[in-house]
């Protein structure tokens, strides 16, 4: 094995150019569980934590532009405004040393249907930006994740940042799981109501071979909180709307059977929390917007 | 490959050390410091909590060669943290010299069962209680959620960091 330690992210790039079996190492704590328990040898391991810019993020207009190793608890100290969805989803993971180490970048690297910032990621409307030495692009988030723990990065990739749009309204994230800490979701659920565009937008975790969102459920409330002028008057959202909405989630589902649950209960629970955080930023948008009025 | 570090205040060295190893492997079998224990090498456990640059993680999950120039702090060097923290009051200097608050607590409340939790826990509440010197019962708890016990059932674990926090800011008045 050899340990490539670039000092900066053109030399990253250039590494994992010449290297494409490279295994990019960030927080490294998906990446050392594995070669821990012998499940992976690479050949090389890259080690990202020396660029700066990784760590750091810049908020702009519209959005911010998450470096791809900010941890998670930087995320929630410091981005709870911008990305509402997405501090909520990083408190969740792990553990403090976890959080610290680990990052959004990493999450989208191991792409597993069960990586809590994914529905946040979903929900809110994001970019992953992926550089090589052939240039770079944006991959809109809907269209990175193309298997289980498969993402759309080519080989010779590396993730530079995630361009997530900034909350324009409120936003939830809920994951079931045994207790508190240390949990990898069972299932999990991101919600954002997008007012400036009078859209929701979901994202499921868990409970697919990827990250999905569910579509039909969106298109569904989009109609109806539009015909009943909802956006405008603020009024509630009707239970049998709530309950629609919840039951085209749970359909949206495609859910296996494993230890953590079944496939059931995943489409159950997913059907709970779209209601729930359905309910929960229904109503922060209703007092908000009451009192701007 | 080789690694240079700062362990404890100190610089170090390693040698021979595989690409692939955990900085929890060089500080335990390489550099003769087996206070960070390992239980589970996945980061579900926190026994080898320590401070890297200041920050707790798993050291089972860092790789070696990702300490490279960077400053560790074990539970074989809290003491000498804490006393550096304090401003040197009681100054007591050298690995093993003293105990650091917290590990005092740890022992007046009786929160020290097996043991192999222990180190983790102290690494892990030392840097909250830097961070946070007044926390409630839901900081303490928050800030300890990644160190597992089998043993104490957590209560007396509560009581040592309360005790700490206490003396902490008894000592700050005083
Ligand atoms: C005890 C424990 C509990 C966990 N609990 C949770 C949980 O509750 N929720 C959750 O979502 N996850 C959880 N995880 C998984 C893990 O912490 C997350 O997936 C985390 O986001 C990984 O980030 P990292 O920086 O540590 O990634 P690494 O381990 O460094 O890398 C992960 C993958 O991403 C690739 N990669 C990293 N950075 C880049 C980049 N810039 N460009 C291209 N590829 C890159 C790596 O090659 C690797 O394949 C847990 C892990 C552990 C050990
Ligand atoms: S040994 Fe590192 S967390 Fe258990
Ligand atoms: S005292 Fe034995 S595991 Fe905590």
């Amino acid at each position: 094995m050899d340990f490539l330690r670039p000092a900066g992210w053109e030399e990253a790039l250039a590494a994992k150019a010449e290297h494409p079996t490279a295994v990019p190492i960030a927080g490294g704590t998906d990446v050392m569980v594995e070669i821990n328990f012998g499940h992976r040898r690479p050949e090389y391991l890259l080690d990202l934590t020396r660029i700066p810019e990784l760590h750091e993020w810049e908020t702009g207009e519209d959005g911010v532009r998450l470096g791809a190793s900010v941890p998670y608890t930087k995320i929630m100290e410091n981005l709870r405004a911008e990305l509402p969805g997405l501090a909520l989803a990083s408190h969740t993971v792990a553990s403090p040393q976890i959080r610290n180490r680990g990052g959004v970048g990493g999450n989208l690297g191991t792409a597993s249907p069960a990586g809590d910032a994914h529905p946040a990621l979903l929900a809110a409307g994001a970019e992953v930006e992926a550089e090589s030495v052939r240039g770079s692009r944006l991959i809109p988030i809907d269209a990175f994740y193309t298997g289980v723990k498969r993402n759309a990065l080519q080989p010779d990739e590396l993730i530079r940042a995630v361009h997530v749009r900034k909350a324009d309204g409120p936003q939830q994230f809920s994951k079931v799981g045994t207790r508190n800490a240390m949990v990898i979701a069972v299932c999990a659920f991101g919600l954002a109501l997008h007012p400036d565009t009078r859209t929701v937008r979901t994202g499921i975790g868990s409970a697919a071979p990827t990250p999905i969102r569910a579509r039909a459920a969106e298109e569904f409330l989009n109609a109806a909180l539009e015909e009943g002028g909802s956006w405008d008057s603020g009024k509630a959202v009707t239970p049998s709307v709530a309950q629609r909405f919840a039951e085209l989630c749970s359909a949206a589902c495609a859910p296996i059977d494993d230890v953590r649950g079944t496939a059931d209960y995943r489409r159950h629970a997913v059907g709970v929390m779209a209601r729930r955080t359905l309910t929960w930023t229904w109503e922060s948008y209703r007092d908000t917007s009451k009192g701007a009025s | 490959m080789r690694v240079n570090l700062t362990v404890n205040g100190r610089p170090q060295q390693a040698d021979d050390v595989w690409e692939g190893e955990s900085l929890l492997y060089v500080l335990r079998e390489r550099l003769g410091l087996p206070g960070s224990k390992n239980a589970c090498e996945q980061g579900e456990c926190g026994s080898c909590t320590v401070l890297l640059d200041g920050v707790p993680v798993c050291s089972c999950l860092v790789a070696a060669g990702q300490a490279e120039g960077r400053e560790v702090v074990t539970v074989e060097g809290l003491a000498d943290h804490a006393g550096r923290r304090a401003g040197g009051t009681g100054a007591r200097t050298g690995e093993g010299a003293g105990l650091a608050p917290i590990q005092q607590a740890f022992i007046d409340a009786g929160a020290v069962q097996c043991g192999f939790c222990t180190p983790g826990l102290l690494v892990a509440a030392d840097e909250m209680l830097e961070r946070n010197p007044d926390p409630t019962d839901e900081d303490i708890r928050e800030a300890l959620s990644g160190n597992l016990c089998r043993c104490t059932g957590y209560e007396k674990i509560m009581d040592a960091v309360r005790l700490a926090a206490a003396r902490q800011s008894e000592g700050g008045r005083a």
